[in-house]
């Protein structure tokens, strides 16, 4: 199968004030197949936001090296795109400007990224919130449009950054059906980080499950339940305790 | 309706009192070059187009003295803003700079007086602009450079702090945002740092003009002026006209508020969305 990320052999080490340097990252490595919804599920602090940053460009490895589709990817780029945990729109933007940014920076005229907005903003069915501000919007429907704004720019990669870890629970069941309705719906490649083994059980094809001090992969695990998974199937309660089990040893 | 109104007595009780005590202490002083009574200052008001101690009328007064203050404020803020915004954006462009502005900052716009009267003696607008000599020359002849540069200086520094404040203090996840969906360097700066910082740019903007404005009445004790608030509360203390020195006061304190309000009805127009935004 076609790789669409990898990485290989990277590692992130920060140097703290009194210049004590703290690794976050060693020894990753990583090959992402096109079309994967891959969860990376770790501990708070196991650097796993760190590697989906560095993934995305925003932040430089200390060593090591990765490969989008074959090629090096050092800088952030219209192809892989981003969901961070919360408060990333721009809050003095609509709602239809705020997903339409991305396109305004790949200067797509404005009636034409108005017309994909306003398909984004239907598909997460916030049709009648077009001309809201972010700060009239619950965090839940905040994320909603964050995700359609990372959508509408047409990625082949999405990065998500526990993008549904500040909603309520019932909110976050909700949100994860979406999302796989989307994912089905326009094959895109996901690395999903989520701290919640419940999360990713549901939504992954595969789990890599990472322990901190320093972070490293721990464990590849592929869910081969079929979806939609029902969290009363047998195999999802075993894997699930399997996990958290693991993540205790973690 | 009941809130409006009960919020208008609240904010009149102080201002109320003051005029009682004024009053009160004005009966009680019976001379009217320590105190005068708040008729006497009414009556400026009443007669507000006469021709005061020579210096003509309160509303053309106030005119210079807003014609002064705002072209000192407009100096003093095309340079404050783009180099605030330069020294919030870049660490290189800010150290280069803060410790000499920290060193300038201090110093408060009046002491900056003598040395501005012997560097641009009584150069005024007029003059700069070489006009020939008459009725024009001598109007823009009221707009000394001295006093122009005191009062940038007043606004100058304010404006600098809250800009650089502003733009360094943008949330760093809305950049990133910006960088994953493509957006070049000067995508980041124009449609991301410059609308982020908006707010305390605009309060910049505010707090600058209140100072500038504050300078006037140190600005128009410069010699060559012959109009102006500032100069007619200097003039009227020389001759215990008391009177026309609250008179002036009370144009500076409340053309003043006004100004300050212009700015609020703005932030709350285009930028009430960085209060609601948590």
């Amino acid at each position: 199968m076609k790789e669409t990320i990898g990485v290989d052999h990277l590692e992130k080490v920060f140097h703290s004030q009194n210049d004590m340097e703290i690794t976050a990252l060693t020894e990753m490595n990583l090959s992402v197949p096109e079309n994967e919804f891959l969860c990376i599920l770790g501990p708070s602090g196991c650097g796993k936001s760190t590697l989906l940053r560095i993934i995305a460009g925003l932040e430089k490895a200390s060593s090591g090296k990765v490969f989008y589709n074959g090629r090096e990817h050092t800088k952030p780029c219209r192809e892989i795109g981003m969901v961070f945990q919360s408060y990333s729109l721009m809050p003095w933007l609509n709602v239809l400007d705020n997903i339409a940014l991305g396109l305004e920076f790949a200067s797509v005229s404005k009636p034409e990224r108005m017309a994909i907005a306003r398909e984004y903003l239907d598909m997460i069915g916030m049709s009648n919130f077009g001309k809201a501000f972010p700060y009239e919007l619950s965090g839940g429907m905040q994320q909603r449009v964050a995700i359609a704004r990372a959508l509408a720019n047409n990625p082949d990669v999405l990065l998500m950054d526990e993008p549904f870890g500040a909603l309520d629970a019932y909110t976050r069941i909700i949100m994860q059906k979406e999302l796989l309705r989307i994912w089905e719906q326009r094959k895109k490649t996901i690395l999903f980080v989520t701290h919640s083994v419940d999360e990713a059980v549901y939504l992954a094809d595969r789990i890599i499950l990472m322990s901190g001090n320093p972070g490293r992969i721990k464990k590849e695990i592929a869910i081969t339940i079929p979806r939609v998974r029902e969290r009363s199937n047998p195999r999802y309660g075993e894997l699930t305790s399997e996990l958290l089990a693991l993540l205790e040893g973690a | 309706m009941q809130k409006t109104f009960n919020k208008l007595i609240l904010s009149l009780i102080l201002p109320a009192l003051l005029l009682i005590v004024w009053q009160l202490s004005a009966w009680q002083a019976q001379n009217a070059a320590v105190l005068p009574t708040i008729g006497r200052v009414l009556e400026n008001f009443i007669h507000a187009t006469d021709n005061f101690i020579g210096l003509g009328s309160i509303p053309r007064n106030i005119g210079v003295s807003l014609i002064r203050v705002l072209s000192g404020y407009t100096a003093g803020v095309l340079i404050a803003v783009p180099l605030g915004v330069l020294m919030g954006y870049s660490k290189t462009i800010q150290q280069i700079f803060e410790t000499f502005i920290n060193i300038f900052k201090p110093i408060p716009p009046l002491a900056w007086q003598p040395l501005a009267l012997a560097i641009f003696g009584v150069s005024s607008i007029a003059s700069l602009l070489n006009m020939p000599f008459g009725q024009q020359y001598v109007f823009w002849g009221n707009f000394k450079i001295a006093m122009v540069f005191m009062i940038g200086m007043g606004s100058f520094f304010p404006v600098v702090a809250n800009v650089m404040f502003g733009v360094q203090n943008v949330r760093q996840t809305l950049i990133d945002s910006a960088r994953v969906l493509g957006a070049s360097e000067r995508d980041i700066f124009f449609k991301i740092l410059i609308p982020a910082a908006a707010p305390s740019i605009i309060n910049g903007l505010r707090v600058g003009l209140a100072i500038g404005w504050a300078c006037l009445v140190g600005a128009e004790m410069l010699p060559g002026s012959l109009a102006g608030v500032g100069y007619l509360i200097t003039h009227a203390y020389e001759l215990a006209r008391t009177d026309l020195v609250i008179t002036g006061m009370i144009c500076i304190g409340g053309v003043g508020a006004l100004l300050d309000s212009v700015f609020r009805i703005i932030a709350n127009k285009y930028f009430s969305w960085e209060s609601k935004t948590r």
